[in-house]
């Protein structure tokens, strides 16, 4: 009786320990398949890329299996490269023009549907349609409505008498940066919207009713209590911006190809371009490096921010 | 009495920010092949641009839709325990995989074709459905981690422990409980991993090649490229191609609210 009680016991501490060593195991094989996915597309591509960028790694690699090794010689050859200026400067304007605008538009709206109105709901979700379309859906809506002489926008300014010649939107160097920064502006304006949105329903009531006592109303009260406690969502909404606004492809590759002479080409753009269509990867991953490096700059800038706001 | 005024700017504002998927679905039914003479309404609608579009993109809106179907189960499949565990089990490492997954969003698009272009030309996956089902899940697998873990991060663990008490596993716990408490929020991730894997280009343009396998962006990306004569076709593919969109801001309009927030990361 004593020993077979005994035995039990040990028994099922044994079962206990298995158990528990399985069940270790089962935490991990809940993750790892999401970790070997994050490795194999994200961990792999970097690092790849990083090799790739200092290998002469061209269309013929593919035959010879021949990568061979050359230094910065593809960072140096990509920034000499007449392109890399213009490409730097228009993925600034394209980036800044793109996010100042998509923001402050993007704020005014979530600050006007704040207000309770009938159908408000309704119509702010209605809104994010621009966001959801493809991209490339978005491009040729926009590349007809541009059109030169045919498109509804020209043929609408000249009805009004606003120009008497149509605009080249599409087809001047001189406006279509211009024009694809504004259609990538229309493009973001509802994720700012929903997230600003989201950001100012979290003000409490209260604030803003006490603040009504002190006097402060109207942009009083937005610079005194919407904007303090707006400041951690609008930061993560122009760091995600910037990260995501950085890297675009489609829109621009869609409506002018980063053409007219070259006048819309971005980092994005040109890396494109020189992995697949000059078939010259180790110069993309060049490129596509420095957009990485630069992203991680905007990043850290932001984490370091709010960490120091969280500190205080 | 103002808030019919605000109603009325609300409207306004809409009208001017959805004009142009209006001019979409108008241009689609005009009968010329330019836009030149497009009225501002398809007083007379014609539906042969929608005709063009189905006979010469039909297989790559199936294309696509195949694509987008298998890369919300993959991404499903692969996200879901993921999410679960980072949700509900103490580990420092819950944190070291929510930074890799804020990271990883910095990393462009080309990074990844680029890669996977030389790994694919090796393995014979360029031009295939499952090489661009697998690209796409670079989209879809850290969203739906994020949206999912934000969602189970308010489940009790007193519900999965009630259920090991009576002797379930992990594993079944989770399938048995977890999951089908779950199902709101694995549609809204499912929901926008179909819409990233259908609205992709970028991968579509890089991984493939030859026109076996081409999906519809890229079917619009090409009438773009030759010279548009007949914009009611491109239209027409247009609307075709926001369908997905167009339904799920309609139809599922209570998950894209929840998607739209956690879309933080796309």
């Amino acid at each position: 009786m004593v020993a077979l009680t005994r035995t039990t016991v040990a028994g099922r501490e044994r079962v206990r320990g298995r158990r528990h060593r399985g069940e270790d195991l089962t935490k991990i094989l809940f993750v790892l398949p999401a970790a070997v996915a994050m490795v194999a597309l994200f961990g792999y591509p970097v690092v790849k890329n990083l090799l790739m960028s200092l290998q002469d790694y061209t269309l013929k690699t593919f035959f010879t299996g021949a990568a061979p090794w050359v230094g910065l010689q593809n960072y140096s050859a990509v920034v000499h490269d007449k392109l890399f200026s213009d490409a730097m400067l228009n993925t600034a304007l394209f980036t800044i023009g793109s996010i100042a605008f998509q923001f402050v538009i993007g704020l005014g709206l979530a600050l006007f549907f704040r207000n309770r109105f009938p159908l408000g709901g309704l119509l702010r979700s209605l809104l994010l349609l621009p966001w959801l379309l493809p991209l490339i859906v978005s491009s040729a809506t926009w590349r007809s409505i541009l059109e030169q002489d045919s498109g509804i926008l020209n043929r609408t300014l000249i009805s009004l008498h606003i120009v008497n010649d149509p605009v080249p939107w599409l087809n001047s160097p001189s406006v279509a940066l211009i024009a694809v920064i504004g259609v990538n502006i229309w493009i973001g304006i509802p994720f700012n919207v929903t997230l600003l949105y989201s950001g100012l329903t979290e003000i409490p009531d209260e604030l803003y009713e006490a603040g009504q006592l002190d006097g402060a109303t109207g942009w009083r009260a937005f610079f005194y209590i919407t904007w303090p406690n707006l400041r951690s969502v609008a930061g993560v909404v122009l760091m995600l911006g910037v990260v995501y606004t950085i890297k675009v492809l489609d829109i621009i590759l869609g409506l002018t190809g980063g053409g007219p002479a070259n006048a819309t080409q971005t980092l994005a753009t040109q890396s494109y371009e020189k992995s697949f269509v000059d078939f010259k990867f180790g110069q993309g991953a060049a490129l596509s490096n420095i957009l990485i490096a630069i992203s991680f700059v905007f990043a850290i800038f932001y984490l370091r921010s709010t960490r120091r706001a969280v500190d205080e | 009495m103002r808030r019919t005024a605000y109603t009325v700017i609300g409207i306004v504002i809409l009208a001017v920010m959805l004009f142009p998927v209006y001019w979409m679905v108008n241009a689609s039914l005009q009968p010329s092949g330019n836009t030149l003479t497009a009225g501002f309404l398809p007083l007379h609608p014609t539906f042969t641009g929608y005709k063009r579009a189905l006979d010469e993109q039909g297989g790559n809106l199936v294309t696509s839709m195949i694509i987008a179907a298998g890369t919300v189960v993959l991404s499903l499949a692969i996200a879901t325990p993921c999410a679960y565990a980072l949700s509900q089990f103490r580990s420092r490492w819950v944190s070291i995989g929510l930074l890799a997954i804020l990271i990883s969003q910095m990393i462009p698009g080309i990074v990844i074709a680029n890669a996977l272009y030389t790994a694919y030309e090796r393995i014979g996956l360029l031009n295939s459905i499952p090489g661009l089902i697998v690209a796409n899940c670079s989209s879809g697998i850290p969203f739906a981690i994020l949206i999912l873990r934000s969602f189970m991060m308010s489940l009790p663990p007193s519900l999965v422990e009630a259920a090991r008490v009576d002797g379930a596993g992990l594993f079944r716990a989770f399938v048995a409980i977890v999951l089908p408490i779950s199902k709101n929020s694995l549609i809204t991730a499912g929901l926008f991993s179909f819409l990233f894997s259908w609205s992709d280009f970028l991968f579509a343009l890089t991984l493939t090649t030859k026109g076996g396998v081409r999906p519809v962006t890229l079917g619009i990306y090409q009438y773009l490229g030759t010279q548009v004569q007949n914009w009611n076709a491109v239209m027409a593919t247009a609307v075709l191609s926001a369908v997905p969109a167009i339904v799920l801001l309609v139809a599922a309009q209570k998950y894209i609210a929840a998607g739209a927030i956690g879309g933080a990361v796309k």
